[in-house]
C-alpha cells in the first residue's frame, strides 16, 4: 500500500527535474556544460570525416580527371565551333557591307541595270591583269561589258563561259579607254601596262591637266559608258622633243583587294572598226 | 580471221595505253592551276609571283623513275591556256620546252637532281616570261623590258627558289608513290 505515493513521488521529482533541466537549457546556462561534453567529440568527428574526404578522393580520383578531360575535349571543340562562326559571320558582316554599298551605288545610278559578281581568282602570269569571276552567260553576261565597283571602273569582260568570266582590268597592257580628266574636259587615252601601272597617253599638249584631277570615262569610242570614275592624276610629265604630254594615274579601285564587282548589262559596247577611216589604193 | 573479231580488220591500229601516272597528273595539276589563280596572287613580291605549274613540271620530270613528263606538260599547258588570257598554244609550248630541258638536265646531271632543279627553275622562268613577253611584243605591247624584268621576271624567279625545294620533295615522294621500289627476294 505504501509503495504507490513513494512511487508518485519520484515521478513528480524526475519531471520536476527535466522540466529544470528543460528550463536551464532554454535560458542557455547549460551551454558551458554542453561546450565543455560535445567539443572532443565534435572535434573527433571533423578528424575523421577529414580523413574519410581524402581517402574517397583518393579513390574516386581518377575517374574525375577522366570526366574533367572529356568535359575539356568538349569545351574546346566548341569553342572552336565557335571561333569558326565567329570567323564566318565576320567574314559575312564584310560581304554585307560591300554588297550594301553595291546596292547604294546601284540605287543612284537607276539608268543602268548591275548584276554582281565574286571574285573567284586571276590570271596565272604576271604580265597581264584579268580577273575571273563567279557569273557567265547563264546571268546575261556577255563579252564587253563594263565592269565596276562602287569606287569606279574596274574594266570589262573579255571573254565568257556558262558560269564565269574573265575581266580585263583597265590595268592590263592591252587595255585602252578614252577619258577626259575634272575640271579641265581634256580628252586623253588611258592605257595600262606590263607592271600594272596606268598612265594617260595622247593628251594634247595644250591641255592643262593638273595633279590631283580627277579621270573619268569619256564614252568615245563606245566601248564604256561616260562618266564612270577611273582614278586621279598623280603626276604630269612634258617631254620638250614631243608634241604630246603623259600622265601617271592612281586608279581609286583597289585592284589588290577585289572581292566582289558589278557588271553593267545594258550597256553593249559598240564597234566602229566600219566607221573608222581606212587608205584606198589609188 | 575469227568470226565477230572486226578488230582484226586493223591489225596495224596502234594501242593506246595510258599510264595510271598520266591519269594522276589531271587532279594533281587542276590542284596546281587552282591554287595558282586563288592563292598565288596575294602573295606576289613586286608584280613578281610563283608558277606552281612550272615548278611542278619541273620538278616531275627531273624524277628518276618518270618517262611521261611530256603528257604532263601537255595536260598542264592546256589546263593553263584555259583559264589564261594568252593564247593556249603559249603554255603548252613553254611548259613542253621546261620538260625538254629538264630531259638534257636529267642526263648530265642525274647524281645531284636537286642542283638541276634549281637550274632547271632558273632557266624555265627565263624563258618561260621571254616567250610570254615575246607574245605580248607580237600583239603590239609596249614593253618596258628592263622594268619588265626588274618588277616581274626576278621577283617571280626569287619566289620560284624559295619554292624550289619544298616542290622537289614533294614531286619525289608522289613519284615514289606512283612507282614504288621493286624488292628483290
Amino acid at each position: 500500500m505504501n509503495a504507490t505515493p513513494a512511487r508518485s513521488l519520484q515521478t513528480i521529482v524526475l519531471t520536476l527535474v527535466i522540466l529544470g533541466l528543460i528550463a536551464l537549457a532554454l535560458g542557455g546556462y547549460l551551454t558551458p556544460v554542453s561546450r565543455f561534453v560535445l567539443n572532443p567529440i565534435i572535434t573527433a568527428q571533423s578528424w575523421l570525416a577529414r580523413r574519410v574526404q581524402t581517402l574517397q578522393n583518393y579513390i574516386n580520383q581518377p575517374q574525375d580527371v577522366a570526366i574533367l578531360q572529356e568535359r575539356n575535349a568538349e569545351l574546346e571543340q566548341e569553342v572552336a565551333l565557335l571561333q569558326r562562326q565567329i570567323i564566318e559571320l565576320q567574314q559575312q558582316i564584310a560581304e554585307t557591307r560591300i554588297l550594301s554599298a553595291l546596292v547604294d551605288f546601284a540605287r543612284v545610278q537607276p539608268e543602268n541595270r548591275f548584276v554582281s559578281a565574286s571574285v573567284i581568282g586571276r590570271e596565272n602570269y604576271p604580265f597581264v591583269q584579268y580577273a575571273i569571276i563567279d557569273k557567265g552567260s547563264d546571268n546575261g553576261l556577255r563579252s564587253g561589258m563594263p565592269v565596276v565597283t562602287v569606287q569606279g571602273l574596274v574594266g570589262r569582260i573579255s571573254a565568257v563561259t556558262a558560269g564565269a568570266a574573265r575581266i580585263q582590268l583597265l590595268t592590263d597592257a592591252e587595255s585602252k579607254i578614252n577619258v577626259r580628266t575634272e575640271p579641265s574636259r581634256d580628252q586623253a587615252m588611258l592605257v595600262g601596262s606590263v607592271t600594272g601601272e596606268v598612265s594617260l597617253d595622247v593628251i594634247d599638249p595644250d591641255a592643262k591637266i593638273e595633279v590631283g584631277n580627277l579621270v573619268l570615262t569619256s564614252g568615245l569610242g563606245g566601248d564604256y559608258p561616260a562618266n564612270i570614275l577611273v582614278g586621279q592624276v598623280t603626276g604630269v610629265r612634258r617631254i620638250e622633243t614631243e608634241p604630246l604630254q603623259y600622265a601617271s594615274i592612281q586608279p581609286v579601285v583597289d585592284f589588290k583587294n577585289l572581292e566582289i564587282v558589278l557588271v553593267i548589262t545594258n550597256f553593249r559596247p559598240e564597234d566602229i572598226t566600219p566607221l573608222e577611216p581606212t587608205v584606198i589604193a589609188p | 580471221m575469227r568470226k565477230g573479231n572486226f578488230l582484226n580488220f586493223f591489225p596495224a591500229l596502234p594501242v593506246i595505253r595510258i599510264d595510271i601516272s598520266t591519269w594522276i597528273a589531271i587532279p594533281v595539276l587542276l590542284v596546281l592551276i587552282i591554287l595558282q589563280m586563288v592563292v598565288i596572287p596575294r602573295f606576289t613580291l613586286i608584280q613578281g609571283m610563283a608558277d606552281l605549274m612550272l615548278l611542278g613540271l619541273c620538278a616531275w620530270s627531273l624524277q628518276r623513275k618518270v618517262h611521261n613528263a611530256w603528257q604532263w606538260a601537255i595536260i598542264g599547258g592546256l589546263m593553263a591556256g584555259y583559264v589564261s588570257a594568252f593564247p593556249w598554244y603559249v603554255p603548252v609550248l613553254g611548259y613542253i620546252t621546261v620538260v625538254g630541258l629538264a630531259m638534257l638536265l636529267r642526263r648530265r646531271l642525274w647524281q645531284v637532281p636537286i642542283l638541276a632543279m634549281f637550274i632547271l627553275t632558273f632557266l624555265g622562268t627565263i624563258l618561260f616570261d621571254l616567250a610570254l613577253l615575246t607574245v605580248l611584243r607580237l600583239q603590239n605591247v609596249s614593253i618596258p623590258l628592263v622594268e619588265a624584268l626588274n618588277t616581274i621576271t626576278l621577283p617571280s624567279l626569287l619566289l620560284n627558289f624559295f619554292l624550289t625545294i619544298p616542290f622537289f620533295a614533294l614531286f619525289s615522294e608522289l613519284a615514289d608513290w606512283i612507282y614504288p621500289e621493286e624488292l628483290e627476294v
